[in-house]
């Protein structure tokens, strides 16, 4: 579904040569769901600009159903870290929604249900006619998922979407990207600096070294398909799983591979 | 607290208006330069009776509306387009620097020479004076459109049009706004003064023609018509500037969240 090949990206600029992104390949199946941690400032959300069309990587290629990706591509929605700058503050929710289907094409019939289901998915039906800045910031990320959803895209890139909301918001919010995906077979990669989070929602959770990025390590998360806040996380196989990858990034940040590359093994019980 | 702003505020003015009355009544200044309060409210009123009067209104309106069409416009378009076409900002940078200090005012000869006393003299100096307001405004408005915001349209495919209907707009919009209410204060004072000087037909020229004859009272009704004119243009575009950008912070105030 999603390749991406020997990704390299470089930032050139007033005389400083950055290699944020030095080799990244690996792949995401149609309907996984993976995350995407490591340590800060490792370039995550270069390589997400760059899946997402929206950088240009120096070197290497990423392939959509085989395609090469050169700019956004319809297929595909992203999801910010900053909702508050992401939703236009001008538009009210619905509109919000709308705006992208507009320049879609979907046609004006079509468009109001896709605008209804999507509010409805995400819980916010009945927020439909108020402004973004009239919601608390769980909710106006909900509705810039919202958004992604009713562009009914077979990927959707998140880029640490709940990084600033409250502990509390999360937990519920990862429930609903959990329960969507579940729901509507989308592929999600879902970037995230939490260890927790990225065990508790992958399937698959990909450790990235620090910058400049290689992967690190491949992890198959083997938790059941139902999750829960309450039980998921004190369960003896999550802590096993958070510690390994607890232990990749630290091996990550000192800048040394504690096991060769493995592809989707997971650690011994 | 309203109320007492309110009633501060014409008690103020009634103390003004009682001193214009008193000052020249008193010998303090000479009543013939300095008529009473009393004088240039009755001249007030005989202005209002005059179709002679609305005439020069109507002409000064004029003026003053085709020019900040014109120049807002103008201002805006060239606003966007120095923006959105690499380079050409840079490019054009020290021209703007350079042109936009210059006294509309010190255009009059060259108003005189081109159109004579005509209604395009005075929209010559209405529009350059008001076109810069409107330009620079939206210049540092179209600088302020937000990077997220930005990608956010780019990753849902909105071409370059659509971003500048969609994002760039609404975003320079309350920049825009208040580069039009600027220009629209600027529109007026060059409408006046073209009339004034050049003597294109106006209120301007009326009060030209009021202070050759003498008619000291009627010069100073005028005057005051032109401040209520100014009064009535900032609220007005207050107004307006309040409707256009009711989800803009400076305007929605505190929201319960």
């Amino acid at each position: 579904m999603l390749d991406v090949r020997g990704l390299n990206k470089v930032y050139e600029g007033s005389g400083r040569r950055v290699e944020a992104v030095r080799d990244l390949t690996f792949t995401v199946d149609a309907g996984e769901l993976v995350c995407l941690v490591g340590p800060s400032g490792c370039g995550k959300t270069t390589l997400l600009k760059c899946m997402g069309g929206l950088l240009t990587p120096t070197g290497g290629e990423v392939l959509l159903e085989g395609r090469k990706v050169s700019g956004p591509p319809p297929g595909m929605a992203f999801v910010f870290q900053e909702y508050g700058r992401s939703l236009f503050p001008w538009m009210r929710v619905a509109q919000n929604v709308e705006l992208p289907l507009k320049q879609k094409d979907v046609s004006r019939s079509r468009r109001p249900e896709l605008v209804a289901d999507a509010l409805q998915s995400v819980g916010l039906a009945d927020a439909a006619d108020a402004y973004p800045w009239q919601l608390s910031g769980g909710m106006q990320q909900r509705v810039a998922i919202a958004r992604a959803l009713a562009y009914e895209p077979q990927v959707l890139l998140m880029d640490e979407p709940f990084a600033a909301v409250d502990a509390q918001t999360r937990a519920d919010l990862e429930d609903l990207v959990r329960g969507l995906w579940r729901e509507r077979g989308i592929t999600i990669l879902f970037v995230t600096h939490d260890i927790d989070e990225a065990v508790y929602l992958g399937e698959r959770v990909i450790v990235l070294s620090a910058s400049p990025t290689v992967v690190q390590e491949q992890l198959k998360v083997d938790l059941p398909d139902e999750r829960d806040q309450l039980h998921t996380r004190v369960a003896p196989r999550f802590a096993e799983l958070r510690t390994h990858v607890y232990e990749q990034i630290q091996a990550a940040k000192r800048g040394t591979p504690q096991d060769a590359v493995k592809a989707d093994t997971p650690p011994p019980h | 607290m309203r109320g007492t702003n309110a009633a501060l505020g014409a008690a103020g003015l009634t103390a003004f208006l009682a001193l214009g009355e008193a000052v020249p009544r008193l010998g303090i200044v000479r009543e013939a330069y300095f008529p009473p309060t009393s004088r240039i409210a009755s001249a007030f009123a005989d202005e209002l009776s005059d179709d002679a009067f609305w005439t020069a209104l109507g002409d000064t309106l004029t003026g003053w509306a085709l020019g900040l069409t014109i120049a807002a416009s103008a201002g805006i378009v060239a606003g966007v387009l120095l923006s959105v076409v690499p380079y050409l900002r840079q490019a054009t940078a020290s021209t703007i620097e350079f042109l936009r200090p210059i006294p509309s005012v010190a255009l009059i000869p060259l108003a005189v020479l081109l159109y004579g006393t005509e209604l395009r003299s005075v929209l010559l100096l209405v529009v350059y004076a008001s076109f810069w307001q409107v330009l620079i405004q939206t210049l540092y408005g179209v600088q302020d459109v937000d990077p997220v915001a930005e990608e956010t349209a780019r990753s849902y495919g909105l071409g370059t049009w659509a971003r500048i209907r969609h994002v760039l707009w609404p975003t320079a919009l309350p920049y825009v706004m208040t580069g039009i209410r600027l220009a629209a204060a600027v529109a007026l004072i060059l409408a006046i003064t073209a009339e004034l000087v050049i003597g294109a037909p106006g209120l301007g020229a009326r009060i030209a023609v009021a202070q050759n004859s003498q008619a000291v009272p009627e010069m100073y009704a005028l005057i005051v018509v032109t401040g209520i004119l100014g009064l009535l243009i900032n609220v007005g575009a207050r107004t307006v500037e309040r409707r256009a950008l009711a989800w803009h912070q400076s305007v929605r105030g505190e929201v319960a969240v």
